[in-house]
């Protein structure tokens, strides 16, 4: 919110400077977000009159124009303002003036071929409001050539703050003032804001509320003045002044005068033409299919939550919210229908967030607005009126209730000391309370504290103590060392926190770069790779590429390789460890362990080389990967259980499933040619995926001690077999069968050398083995050597259906 | 002719046979055809056999001098051509070791920005006695919400741009989660039922002193808003701690982070649901530059919100706000990453661009300690 000091000071009696009251302002809660003294900022813009404005010729939006900034010449300059048009007055930027908007300095220039030698500027461009859908237009009567600081007024520092949704009562100077004073920075000054004596009895009764009794209610008092006979029009410099320094564009007198009450005390109007309303106005829901034509030269669709202030044609204004064209008020309008009306707030901000319009009046409304103000406010507004319009005020025409907060807090003083740590006499926080409006009763340790009609926020001890805190200052809050629990922390990350860490930092040495990437992907993506459920759906996705939460890591990693292919980076490993969500509920989110590499990006190393030919990348790659990860996990991929079972986004021949009992840990191989066309990708991938939260928990051990090393003082020795199988025979059955052969004496088996060819026969292969065989306590006989070889031999065969080769 | 002429011609014939023997097994039949069975020296031994005892006297140490002196050039003659050979080999296996090694980007694997910034906010709070504590991304309402005191229609809601997901096969309406103070609620609350996955911090009894980092989730876009960010979420609860020791958890814990001797924080009262009172925190620093320096200057970055836990939060988990008490932070982990490591778009996190991986992201063995230091 923006308001400025001259504005401030007429709620503040104080000497206190700008920088004081900025810093203040911070330290109280009300956090400054911008200072600035516009009539220097603004110095160099002068007022201007557009002698013509002429299509550019080369450029459909922009107009060619004549301007006269009062230096006796015509000025050319392009624009690109819709509303840039012969005859309008506006402001004029020189070359060589920063443009605050902008953040830029605007010099001679030609735009598409047209000379240009300055700016007509917006209000944005001046940063005195966010408005920017044109240039600023002023009356006709404007002077041309003064310095537009000195004819719009701005001249004084302005401060923004921004206000935190509980303090409604610092959305109008006025409280701003209050909290202030209440620090100590000055004296709150009050307004006369006595009823104005009526001329006559109301020519609109006081609004009939008619609401069925489930029905929504978003009305509670409603306030309204008639006053017959104003003379309306532009409202006095001073008032414009005011309204254009915070940014708002001044209107008509009466409009002014609702947003002066705005501003200056949180408390928002609306002022209707009287003449425009057909019949006795009444409030009530809105029917299905009404819509309001409104003030901000948008149609509204309106529903049967919303309330309206109707009449016999339909509905005037949206409650809370915005005014309707067809009956507000102009510079022609004589007699004045004025609304103070309080609202259910939650009620204003659902309407609010169903038409999404965004206003003052529902800025303020929705927070709160002191209802101790509904009519002192339509008073305070009837009163200016009459000053600035004349006419007679009508008996005020009210129906319905405000809603007080009623709450009283028993407030132990110690519990300033017991929250915050500070210590703080209690004659200061009677004193602090009080000047916040607080009603303070009782004595000694326990204060009995009320709480005034515009802090409805405040409803226990601990929001006193906030009242408290944030007059004596954060800062003063001593600091203090938080005691610790035990002096060597002990074990802080469990299993699965280990686990992401280890696999981080295991596939990183790898040569794997870690991505994080979006845990939402498109629809199309999710369905692929086995999501895409409507639980996994958002209902108000971002955009139509993230709709979907992810079954797999591998989409999101894909996508960036795609896009690093695009960039010419075609060998890449990337990995991400990320949750996956199998369904919406909690334990639908496992943490995955996910890599690829593509093109020739294998261990090694990547790219042509002088000492070997690249290498695409391929299903041992995966595999190997996976193992490593399962290796610095503490698990041995030799050792779990491994299928020709391949995922779904798997080459059909080249993938497997890594399981553990019941459960799938993973899966690795190269990913399924039509899938890496469907998704647009050129070249091999290898891919795994890794079930971090299906990894066993390791056991629980009484000690730390590791089992006893056995070591053999002889030495091993080794056999090799070659046998002859059908090519279906995996060597994963070879091997278990060899190991299983003499599992106290044969200590490991590899294989060698795998091939097929004619000679070895159709459909078959040759595999061939090492046996390393561990005497344990005395050297083996030949013959012990020779019956173990049997062994072996007689296992793979009986297994594989095979033959030794001889 | 006489026995020291012989001596002298074989000394003589040997000695150059040797010399001239160009390999070992040249070298070898020298020695054979002097020293071996049938060999010339050892024929000439054999003869003292036949010799009178007198003669014998003078000739033995002769022919044995002769037979020590060759078996001597012999081995030294060995010993100069395995050196040569092994001269030659080295010379023939010489490379060129200017050769580039294989150019591999994948031999520089590097971790992403946000996991190192994990590890070292998880390396200082674990030393303060903070353990880690998780939750689900997709929340309910409750848990993200109602639980921790914000009502339904209140603005506060509407400030977070909630992400909602369509209805699920169980009937309740779920958001993905706008922050990670949910976790708060979960590790709080009075509840005898077990976590429905192994990898959700079960309740905890005070006193509780957790940290929780995570993923969060808002329908914002733009150059420092995306609409997936990570945030980090601290927790105390106990009988005893006050606002005085926020403020030193929180210093201490930036200047461990930031790695600088002092830092000057700056404490605005605020508002947020779930803590009363509230505050946001700035951290004193110099902008003057093309990089962001904390702990000098005399600009202020706004860095994080705190506050001591709402007692409605307190009484929604079943504890007692008078007896229970304590105090909750929050804070942007890309944020605070991107303020310490000078990344400037928040967007580029999220793309997997290898070279932005390569550039910001941090060597596998560079794992922060405070022991070691949080970064190299």
């Amino acid at each position: 919110m923006k308001f400025t000091l001259d504005w401030l000071k007429e709620h503040l009696d104080s000497d206190a400077s700008a920088d004081e009251i900025g810093k203040t302002l911070t330290m109280i809660g009300l956090e400054l977000e911008g200072m600035e003294d516009q009539g220097k900022a603004l110095s160099a813009f002068v007022t201007a009159h557009i002698v013509s404005a002429e299509q550019h010729p080369n450029a459909d939006k922009l107009r060619v124009c004549k301007v006269d900034a009062g230096t006796g010449e015509l000025i050319d300059v392009v624009c690109g303002a819709p509303n840039a048009r012969s005859g309008l007055k506006s402001v004029f930027a020189f070359p060589g003036t920063y443009i605050p908007g902008k953040d830029m300095t605007i010099g001679k220039g030609n735009i598409r071929g047209q000379v240009s030698n300055g700016m007509l500027c917006s209000n944005a461009e001046l940063e005195l409001s966010n408005d920017h859908d044109g240039i600023i237009e002023l009356p006709e009567d404007a002077p041309v050539g003064m310095k537009y600081t000195d004819y719009a007024g701005i001249n004084g520092v302005v401060f923004d703050i921004s206000i935190t949704p509980n303090r409604g009562d610092a959305t109008g100077v006025y409280g701003i003032a209050r909290d202030l004073a209440a620090f100590g920075l000055g004296t709150l000054k009050q307004t006369d804001m006595s009823p104005v004596p009526s001329k006559g009895k109301s020519p609109i009764a006081p609004l009939p509320q008619q609401f069925g009794a489930d029905e929504p209610k978003t009305i509670r008092k409603f306030s309204g003045r008639y006053i017959k006979g104003v003379k309306n029009g532009p409202s006095p410099a001073w008032l414009q002044q005011r309204l254009r320094a915070v940014g708002l564009r001044p209107i008509n007198a009466i409009v002014d005068i609702t947003n002066w009450v705005s501003l200056g005390w949180g408390r928002p109007l609306h002022a209707y033409d009287a003449d425009k309303i057909q019949g006795q106005p009444v409030l009530r829901n809105a029917r299905p299919g009404e819509t309001l034509d409104a003030l901000d030269n948008k149609i509204y669709s309106l529903d049967e939550t919303m309330t309206v202030i109707a009449d016999d044609v339909g509905p005037l204004c949206l409650g809370g919210i915005m005014g309707g064209i067809r009956s507000g008020s102009t510079d022609d309008t004589v007699n004045v229908f004025m609304e103070c009306a309080s609202w259910d707030p939650e009620l204003v901000a659902r309407t609010g967030r169903k038409t999404g319009i965004v206003s003052d009046a529902r800025y303020r409304l929705e927070r709160n607005v002191d209802p101790a103000l509904t009519e002192p406010g339509l008073e305070l507004a009837t009163r200016l009126v009459m000053e600035l319009c004349g006419g007679e005020p009508m008996e005020p025409a009210i129906s319905g209730e405000d809603v007080f907060p009623d709450t009283s807090v028993e407030f132990p003083l110690a519990e300033v000391r017991r929250l915050t740590g500070l210590t703080v006499e209690p004659t200061i926080v009677t004193a602090i309370l009080t000047r916040l409006g607080f009603e303070i009763s009782g004595k000694g340790d326990v204060l009995s504290v009320k709480v005034p009609s515009w802090r409805p926020d405040v409803t226990q001890k601990a929001d006193l103590v906030e009242e408290v805190m944030r007059m004596v200052g954060v800062d003063n809050v001593p600091v203090e060392p938080l005691p610790r629990l035990s002096h060597v922390a002990p074990r802080m990350l469990t299993s699965i926190q280990n686990r992401r860490r280890i696999a981080r930092r295991a596939l990183a040495a790898r040569g794997l770069d870690e991505a994080v990437t979006w845990s939402f992907i498109s629809h199309d993506e999710a369905t692929r790779f086995g999501g895409g459920s409507e639980g996994l759906q958002l209902a108000n996705a971002i955009a139509s590429d993230m709709t979907d939460m992810r079954p797999s890591l591998l989409p999101g990693l894909l996508a960036a390789a795609r896009r690093n292919a695009n960039r010419g980076l075609a060998d890449l490993a990337l990995f991400e460890v990320g949750q996956v969500f199998l369904s919406d509920a909690p334990e639908g989110q496992h943490t995955y362990a996910t890599g690829i590499r593509t093109g020739t990006a294998k261990l090694g190393g990547s790219g042509r080389h002088w000492s070997g030919k690249p290498e695409p990348v391929g299903v041992f790659d995966a595999k190997a990967d996976l193992g490593a990860v399962l290796d610095a996990l503490g698990h041995d991929i030799d050792k779990v259980q491994l299928f020709a079972e391949p995922a779904p986004w798997s080459h059909p021949g080249r993938g497997g499933r890594v399981a553990q009992g019941p459960k799938t840990l993973g899966w690795f191989g190269e990913l399924h040619p039509a899938l890496a066309a469907e998704l647009d990708i050129d070249g091999p991938v290898a891919a795994f995926e890794l079930d971090l939260d299906a990894l066993p928990e390791p056991r629980r051990k009484a000690t730390k001690t590791k089992p006893a090393l056995d070591l053999s003082a002889l030495m091993p020795l080794t056999r090799d077999f070659a046998f002859v199988v059908d090519k279906a025979v995996t060597a994963g059955a070879i091997l278990k069968a060899a190991r299983g052969a003499d599992k106290a004496l044969i200590k490991d088996v590899t294989v060698f050398d795998v091939f097929e060819g004619n000679h070895v026969g159709e459909g078959k292969k040759s595999v061939a083995i090492e046996v390393t065989i561990q005497p344990s306590d005395k050297t083996l006989t030949e013959e012990e050597i020779d019956r173990i070889s049997a062994g072996v031999i007689a296992a793979v065969t009986k297994t594989s259906g095979g033959v030794l080769r001889a | 002719m006489s026995l020291d002429t012989q001596i002298a011609t074989l000394r003589a014939e040997l000695s150059a046979a040797i010399a001239a023997a160009s390999d070992e097994p040249a070298l070898d039949a020298v020695r054979v055809g002097a020293l071996g069975k049938k060999g010339s020296v050892s024929a000439l031994l054999a003869s003292l056999g036949t010799m009178a005892p007198e003669e014998r006297k003078s000739a033995g140490p002769a022919i044995n001098g002769l037979k020590t002196e060759m078996s001597g050039l012999i081995e030294a003659r060995s010993a100069a051509l395995k050196s040569a050979a092994l001269d030659a080999r080295l010379k023939a296996e010489t490379v060129d070791i200017t050769l580039p090694l294989q150019p591999a980007p994948t031999a520089k694997g590097r971790i992403h920005p946000i996991s190192q910034t994990i590890d070292e906010i998880t390396a200082i709070f674990s030393d303060m006695g903070f353990s880690i504590a998780e939750g689900p991304d997709i929340e309910t309402d409750y848990f993200n919400f109602t639980a921790l005191n914000f009502p339904e229609g209140h603005p506060a809601r509407e400030m977070h741009d909630t992400f909602f997901m369509k209805m699920g096969v169980d009937g309740v309406k779920k958001v993905l989660r706008t922050h990670t103070s949910p976790v708060q609620m979960r590790v709080m609350q009075r509840t005898n039922e077990k976590p429905a996955a192994s990898y959700i911090t079960p309740p905890m009894d005070p006193p509780i002193r957790v940290v929780m980092p995570g993923r969060t989730y808002r329908n914002d876009s733009d150059q420092t808003h995306t609409p997936m960010f990570h945030q980090v979420e601290g927790l105390v609860i106990d009988k005893s701690s006050h606002i005085g020791q926020l403020r030193w958890v929180l210093e201490e814990f930036l200047k461990a982070y930031f790695e600088v001797p002092n830092v000057t924080l700056r404490f605005r009262p605020s508002f947020f649901p779930f803590t009363e009172p509230s505050m946001e925190v700035d951290v004193q620093c110099d902008r003057s530059g093309s990089e962001v320096k904390i702990g000098e200057g005399s600009d202020w970055l706004e860095i994080l919100g705190c506050g001591m836990v709402h007692p409605n939060v307190i009484r929604n988990a079943g504890l007692d706000p008078d007896i229970y008490q304590g105090f909750a932070w929050g804070m942007g982990i890309d944020r605070i990453a991107m303020l310490k490591y000078g990344m400037p778009d928040l967007r580029a996190f999220f793309d997997g661009d290898q070279r932005w991986l390569d550039h910001y992201g941090f060597r596998p063995l560079d794992l922060p300690t405070l022991f070691g230091g949080l970064s190299s």
